[in-house]
Parts: C-alpha cells; sequence; structure tokens
C-alpha cells in the first residue's frame, strides 16, 4: 500500500488535494484535503450587517451571486422583510443566469477535457471528443464561450455586473428594469436557448425536460443527431466507459430548495434517504472538527453556535475544511441531489438504476440546463415594469437570520447573529464544504472520500484519471468550501 | 523579450483569493478569452482553470521554471499572497507539494520577465485582507497602499519592471487580455503605469467619466435608498467621482457597471477598499456634508458649487431621485416653424 499525494488538482474551483491509498489497481482510501484559509467569518464579525452584502459576494468568483442571495436571504430573515414580486423573479434570473453559466462551464471548461487525454488515445470514440474538448484549443469552449458571455449580458443590465454584485438586497434588487430592457433580456434568453439546442442537445429544451427515464434516454441516443451533438457526445463515452460505475457516495441526497416565485419553489427542499423523500430537519445539522485544522470547542456545533478559530497545528486535522453533516450522516449536495429530490422522472429513474455517481451527476447538471432556461423565460414574462424591485426595513439591534439556497454545485446556508447592531456571528456552509468535508469524530469519511474508494488505476498513472472524473464530477468550489 | 518568432510563454497561479478575476475574464468578447490569447501570441503553460495538466505534470511545469528549462515571459498571480499563521504560509500550501503558495510564488517571480498581479487581492491585499486580515494577506508588492508585500518595494522583474498591477474586484475581462497582449508584443514599459503600478490605460479614467447618473451629480440631486435613480455620492456611499477606473466608459458583461446596477462605487481599484471605515453603502459625513471630494476639485468651490446646484435642482430631478422609476419626463420644447 502507498500514499499518494495528488496536487494542485486544477479545472476545480481553487486548489485541491486528494490523497490516496492504492492497493493494487484501486484506490482503498482516500482523504481530501482543502489546502487554503481566508478566514471570511473572522472578517465578518463586528461588521454592520449590511457589510456583509459587500464582502461575502467575494468569498467566491463563480458561485458570487449565490453567496450574495444567501446573505440577503440571513439579513432579510432578521429584518422579517418580504421581496415583491419583481424582486423575487429578478432575484431568481439573476441568479439562474449564474447557476447556468457554472454549468456550462463545468461541462464544457472543467469536466470534458479529460476524456481528450492522451490515455483515452486508443478508445474508438477518441478522435471527434478530442477535436471538440481538449482543453484551449479544443472547438467546444470556443463557440461555448461567446454564447455563455452573451447570454451574461443579462447579469450586465439586471446586476451591473458579475462576479460580485451589489444588486441583490435582503428585500429585492437595486435595478428596476424598463420595458425595452425586458425585451433586451429575453432575447438575450432565446440566443442562449438556441445554443443549447443546437449545440449542446441538438433537440427542443422541452424534450429534454421530457425525458422521463433511463430508458427514455437511450432511445433518444438512437437518433444521429441527438448521439452528435455534445450531450450524445458525453452519453456515448459515458457508456463506453461506464461512468455510471464511478464515484458512488452514500446515495443520501439534500437540497434546500431554490428559485421561489409566488409562494412556490422550481425546485423543493427536502432529503432522499434509503431510497424516499423526507423532510429536511435543519435542526439536526452539525459541523464537525475532528479532523480539521480548527480549534475545538465541544461538541460539533449547529452552525448559529459554531467557532472559527484556525489552528495549522491540531492534531488529527488534515484539512481547513470543516465536516457538516446531517443527524451525523455525510449528505451528498448538488444537481443531482437537486433534481432527486425534486422528483425529476428521469433523474429518480437513474438513480433507482445506478446511484448517484459520475454519470448521474452529469446528466443532471445538463438537464437543470434545459429546465432552467425555461422557467428564466416564464419569470422574465412576469417582470412587471411599472411596479417595485425591492421592499425596505431596517435592521434590527438584535436578531438572528438564516439564508439556504441552492448554489449550481448545491446547497448553500448563511446563519447570522446580530447583537448591538453589529454581526456577532457569521457562518456559512458551503455545497462543496458538504461534498469534500474530511473524516468526523465517527471516522466516517466525507461523501468524495467515499466516491474514491474503488476507483480503478490504471498501470503508470500518477493522477488516476478516474479519479479526476470522480472528483470533478461533484463540480467542487474549493474557495467555497473553506472560505 | 522575445516576441513575434517565440510564443509569449504565461504562468498562471491562484492564491488567497475567489478565482473571480478569472471568472470575469470568461467574459471576454470580441474577441473570446481563448481567441485574445491567440491572438496576442501568448501561451498558457498552465492555468488553474483552464489547462489540461494536473497534479504531477503541473510540478514539472514548475520545477522546470525553476531550473531555466522552461523561459517564463509572464507569471500571473491571482488572489493575495497568504502570510500566516506566524509568516508560515499555512494558510496556504500549494497541493502536492507541502510547499507554501508564497515560497512558489518567490521563487518564480525571480524568473519571470514580467509579473503581473491579477486583482486588487493580489496587487494590494484586498477583500482577503479585510477586518482583522485574519490570514495576513497582502499583494505581491504592497501591502495596502504601502509598497513592500511579498517581493519587496526594490523588486524588478526580468525586464526591470515593477509588478504591474491590474486591479479591480474583480478586473474587466479587456483590462486583462490587453494589458497581456500590450506585454506580449513588448509594447508595455514603466510609462504604461501609474503611480500604484496600476495600468494607465484604464486607471487614468474615473469611474464617474460617462455615469448615466450625470444630470443627478450636477444638480446635487440625491439619492436616498437602494433602488433610487439619483445621484449616489452623498448618501449611498459612492467614489465614482474618485475611483481610478473606466467602468462607465468601458462597460462590464454587455452593458453593466455598477452605477448602471442602481449601486454605489466602492472604489475596487484602490489599496485598502476592503476597509473604508463606514459601511460600504452609507457615505461618512461631518455635520451632515460628506466627507470626500471629486478627484482634482478644490474644496471650498466644491461646497459652493454644491449649494448652488442644490438650489437651483429642477423639480423633475428632485422627484425622479428619490423614486426607483422616472416620475417627470424631461419636457419637450416646442420650436415654431418661422
Amino acid at each position: 500500500m502507498s500514499r499518494r499525494i495528488v496536487g494542485p488538482f486544477n479545472r476545480v474551483e481553487g486548489d485541491l488535494e486528494v490523497q490516496l491509498d492504492i492497493q493494487g489497481d484501486q484506490v482503498a482510501e482516500a482523504w481530501v484535503v482543502s489546502p487554503m484559509y481566508r478566514g471570511f467569518e473572522q472578517m465578518l464579525q463586528g461588521k454592520q450587517p449590511v457589510d456583509a452584502m459587500s464582502y461575502v459576494p467575494r468569498i467566491c468568483g463563480i458561485c458570487s451571486v449565490a453567496q450574495s442571495v444567501a446573505a440577503a436571504r440571513a439579513l432579510a430573515d432578521a429584518q422579517g422583510v418580504l421581496m415583491p414580486a419583481n424582486g423575487e423573479n429578478a432575484v431568481n434570473l439573476i441568479l439562474a443566469n449564474e447557476n447556468l453559466a457554472d454549468h456550462l462551464t463545468h461541462f464544457y471548461m472543467f469536466f470534458m477535457p479529460d476524456f481528450a487525454r492522451d490515455i483515452y488515445k486508443a478508445e474508438a470514440w477518441y478522435t471527434p471528443v478530442a477535436e471538440r474538448f481538449t482543453a484551449m484549443k479544443g472547438t467546444a469552449a470556443k463557440q461555448m464561450l461567446p454564447a455563455r458571455a452573451q447570454f451574461m449580458h443579462l447579469m450586465g443590465i439586471m446586476a451591473g455586473k458579475w462576479p460580485h454584485t451589489l444588486a441583490i438586497q435582503p428585500g429585492g434588487t437595486t435595478r428596476t428594469i424598463k420595458a425595452e430592457e425586458k425585451i433586451r433580456i429575453m432575447t438575450c434568453l432565446y440566443q442562449f436557448r438556441t445554443f443549447l439546442e443546437t449545440t449542446l442537445f441538438g433537440d427542443s429544451l422541452e424534450n429534454i425536460a421530457a425525458l422521463s427515464s433511463a430508458e427514455e434516454l437511450d432511445g433518444w441516443m438512437q437518433s444521429d443527431q441527438h448521439r452528435s451533438s455534445d450531450f450524445g457526445l458525453f452519453l456515448n463515452i459515458s457508456e463506453a466507459l461506464s461512468l455510471h460505475t464511478l464515484g458512488r457516495a452514500s446515495d443520501h441526497f439534500m437540497s434546500y430548495g431554490v428559485y421561489p416565485s409566488n409562494g412556490e419553489s422550481l425546485f423543493s427542499r427536502g432529503v432522499w434517504e434509503n431510497g424516499e423523500l423526507q423532510r429536511l430537519n435543519l435542526n439536526a445539522i452539525r459541523e464537525d472538527v475532528s479532523h480539521s485544522w480548527m480549534l475545538k470547542y465541544g461538541d460539533a456545533k449547529h452552525p448559529f453556535d459554531g467557532i472559527t478559530q484556525p489552528d495549522p497545528e491540531m492534531k488529527d486535522g488534515y484539512s481547513w475544511c470543516k465536516a457538516p453533516r446531517l443527524e451525523n450522516k455525510v449528505v451528498e449536495v448538488g444537481a443531482l441531489a437537486r433534481q432527486q429530490v425534486n422528483g425529476h422522472p428521469l433523474i429518480r429513474s437513474l438513480v433507482a438504476a445506478s446511484g448517484g455517481n459520475v454519470q448521474n451527476r452529469v446528466v443532471a447538471r445538463l438537464l437543470e440546463l434545459a429546465l432552467v432556461t425555461m422557467a428564466m423565460e416564464r419569470w422574465i414574462k412576469a417582470i412587471r415594469p411599472n411596479e417595485a424591485f425591492c421592499h425596505l426595513q431596517s435592521m434590527p439591534d438584535e436578531a438572528e437570520g438564516v439564508g439556504l439556497m441552492e448554489a449550481a454545485r448545491g446547497s448553500l446556508g448563511h446563519w447570522l447573529k446580530i447583537k448591538q447592531g453589529k454581526i456577532y456571528n457569521y457562518q456559512i456552509i458551503a455545497p462543496t464544504t458538504w461534498n469534500f468535508a474530511p473524516r468526523d469524530a465517527q471516522e466516517q469519511p466525507g461523501a468524495l472520500e467515499q466516491a474514491l474508494i474503488g476507483a480503478p488505476v490504471r498501470k503508470g498513472e500518477s493522477t488516476p484519471v478516474a479519479v479526476q472524473h470522480i472528483v470533478r464530477s461533484f463540480d467542487p468550489c474549493m474557495v467555497c468550501t473553506v472560505h | 523579450m522575445p516576441h513575434q518568432q517565440t510564443k509569449t510563454t504565461l504562468l498562471w497561479l491562484q492564491s488567497g483569493g475567489c478565482g473571480g478575476c478569472t471568472l470575469s475574464m470568461l467574459c471576454a468578447e470580441s474577441p473570446d478569452m481563448i481567441s485574445s490569447f491567440e491572438a496576442a501570441g501568448i501561451d498558457l503553460l498552465w492555468h488553474p482553470s483552464l489547462s489540461e495538466a494536473t497534479g504531477e505534470s503541473v510540478l514539472d511545469i514548475l520545477q522546470s521554471i525553476l531550473n531555466d528549462e522552461l523561459r517564463l515571459d509572464i507569471l500571473c498571480l491571482e488572489g493575495s499572497v497568504l502570510r500566516g499563521p506566524n509568516n508560515t504560509g499555512k494558510f496556504h500550501m500549494l497541493a502536492g507539494t507541502n510547499q507554501p503558495m508564497m515560497n512558489w510564488v518567490d521563487k518564480l517571480s525571480a524568473k519571470a520577465a514580467y509579473v503581473v498581479a491579477v486583482g486588487t487581492c493580489a496587487a494590494y491585499g484586498g477583500i482577503t485582507a479585510g477586518g482583522g486580515n485574519p490570514s495576513d494577506a497582502c499583494g505581491l508588492q504592497y501591502e495596502g497602499d504601502r509598497g513592500g508585500g511579498l517581493l519587496g518595494e526594490s523588486f524588478r522583474s526580468g525586464e526591470q519592471m515593477p509588478v504591474i498591477n491590474i486591479a479591480g474586484c474583480p478586473t474587466h475581462p479587456k483590462w486583462v487580455t490587453e494589458t497581456l497582449a500590450q506585454i506580449s508584443l513588448g509594447d508595455f514599459n514603466e510609462e504604461h503605469i501609474d503611480a500604484l503600478g496600476r495600468p494607465r490605460s484604464y486607471a487614468d479614467q474615473l469611474v464617474h467619466h460617462g455615469c448615466p447618473r450625470n444630470e443627478y451629480y450636477e444638480f446635487k440631486a440625491s439619492a436616498e435608498k437602494p433602488g433610487d435613480l439619483g445621484c449616489m455620492m452623498e448618501n449611498m456611499g459612492c467614489v465614482g467621482t474618485q475611483a481610478h477606473a473606466d467602468c462607465n466608459t468601458r462597460l462590464w458583461n454587455g452593458e453593466g457597471s455598477c452605477l448602471r446596477g442602481g449601486y454605489p462605487c466602492v472604489n475596487c481599484t484602490a489599496p485598502n477598499f476592503e476597509e473604508p471605515g463606514h459601511p460600504f453603502t452609507e457615505t461618512p459625513k461631518i455635520a451632515g456634508i460628506p466627507i470626500g471630494l471629486p478627484t482634482d476639485m478644490p474644496k471650498a468651490w466644491f461646497v459652493a458649487l454644491a449649494s448652488l446646484s442644490k438650489a437651483a435642482t429642477p423639480n423633475r430631478l428632485r422627484k425622479n431621485a428619490i423614486s426607483d422609476h422616472v416620475k417627470i419626463v424631461p419636457t419637450i420644447h416646442h420650436k415654431r416653424k418661422s
């Protein structure tokens, strides 16, 4: 047995190290190391609550709006303010813009380039995939980047800029949308739909959204037009490499729910465990620091009472990441978890067949590109230019609030306590904190640590390609993870 | 430095930041980011978000540079240098190396013809140095507005240049792609940077230039709450009249800027912007009068003009300034044919 250290692990957001014990031709055990600490939770203590809106988006350049939305919700919860309908729809549009751009970036820039590696040269599918997805050289990124940039003109209109907008407020948005701007955004969405339908799917968004089982997906692949789309290329590779057998964690999924509009969420809140949907008990969340480089104060704490005190000498520590647990158990978050909890029939069918794995995580992400683009078309139609976009409310001197939402890569929560008009405590659990957590007091490995067990290692591989597929299938964001 | 015939080599590292300057750069348009690099003859040796190489093959690239087997023309750092705790650099150990990132950056900087700080974090410390600066973050050649940082005030790169500070939180895609292209063409020297090391191409301008709220500014018709249409200088913390950048003439994501998005400029291209000493979205005042003057404006004149223009504010602007929708439109003047 040999401990192998893999890093720097790129095409994830931020820095990542993975340590592997390899036995024979597979991974026997894994340790996931988040190697960087900045200390936003410490920075925020003693600040005016409203200043969170300027600091918190800067935790992350790829989930910046998600951080902003979570902070706005935590402040809104503390104030007791509700958004007007326009505010809600505007925030949904801005957030969806980021989340979908992230899904696209992940697929085209972070995930697919691994299949263009030399190690796959002998595979029957290799040549067209390498032409399309080789990092920096393939034809796909050159098509995707302009489409993505054009799609993000929505940000220019509705949020001023991306990342790091201050347009999102607890009570709505700072930017009223005029009638002609509404048309501009609708046109922008039309162009994005065209890109998805011609390049990514080779089919209409409606047909993708309507796929309802693993068998239907197999049937869909029988068409030449579908098979030669980028989604088709992926499914073809996935079948050839059996990506549905790679990277299974605990199949225990969580989603906070996201995109509220008119009293309903586009994607619902819940937990999927032991093959059934359950209510999410927020009081059962704890952050364990047994294997983190953090000072320990008694037992694992609920984030309202969380403490963040870094200590690199902590014995048994091997990561800056804390280990969040739900009822002492490891959960997986992300697009797959979100669609499993929300009950999309294709995802339920795929998970029933093979659980949470590399293939199904990618399929869920691409499915969301179809589902959420269609929802964006509805939200922009619902914007009423002559009505209010923001409600205002003063902040009490003593309050607490929680802001829960779903970023592209999963469940993001902010827990805030205000005393004497200042931030007393601010605790953040990011999606990749859940997925890439270290072990806990019970020595339970985190979700990725579990998912890596059994990953095949080919002869002579220093950085096993299967490990790379598994890690990237989670679409990790390391700068959020530790923050 | 060699160019034209051979490509310009570029290594991009990330440390104490959010990756947002790279993500912003992905929004480059006409041309897109990859075409921008190609057109400038830039060969990306490695970038953490964009390159194929992972793990050992990355370490091989870094080692080849240190061994002088691979020429390094441009080193870009995105994110602050993390020195803590207690100067150990352990707040960021480069994965796979068991070495503090600050040591890698230090050693690689000595090999680079040009060293570029991408974003305010890498330039001056930035948001990562906010609050009590828990990670002991600093910039490559600055700590806030003081020279020093990781490399020290006297540092000069292979081409005898100080660190080029493309400050901004985040950077505009074109601030980065165009500066890198200028460097690659051998068309960038000390005359092209300002007193804080920022490319003058964007830092010689003020965010105020091209602000669509100019009429409100002229008449001191001020916004009072988020979403109001008026000038945000008096109450909302906006420092666009003092901030060095071209955000309102070179727009973001098509047609945006902070001010166009309805929120104040927080001077994110400046050292120490992360700790303004007051809430970001409130203007500090003494006896009701805002502290902070428009750049190059004599105080007495500003006060005199402000009170004069306040007295002369048209009703239209007074009403619209404190509304989120235009209440009164400009009057149409009918011109009679004679």
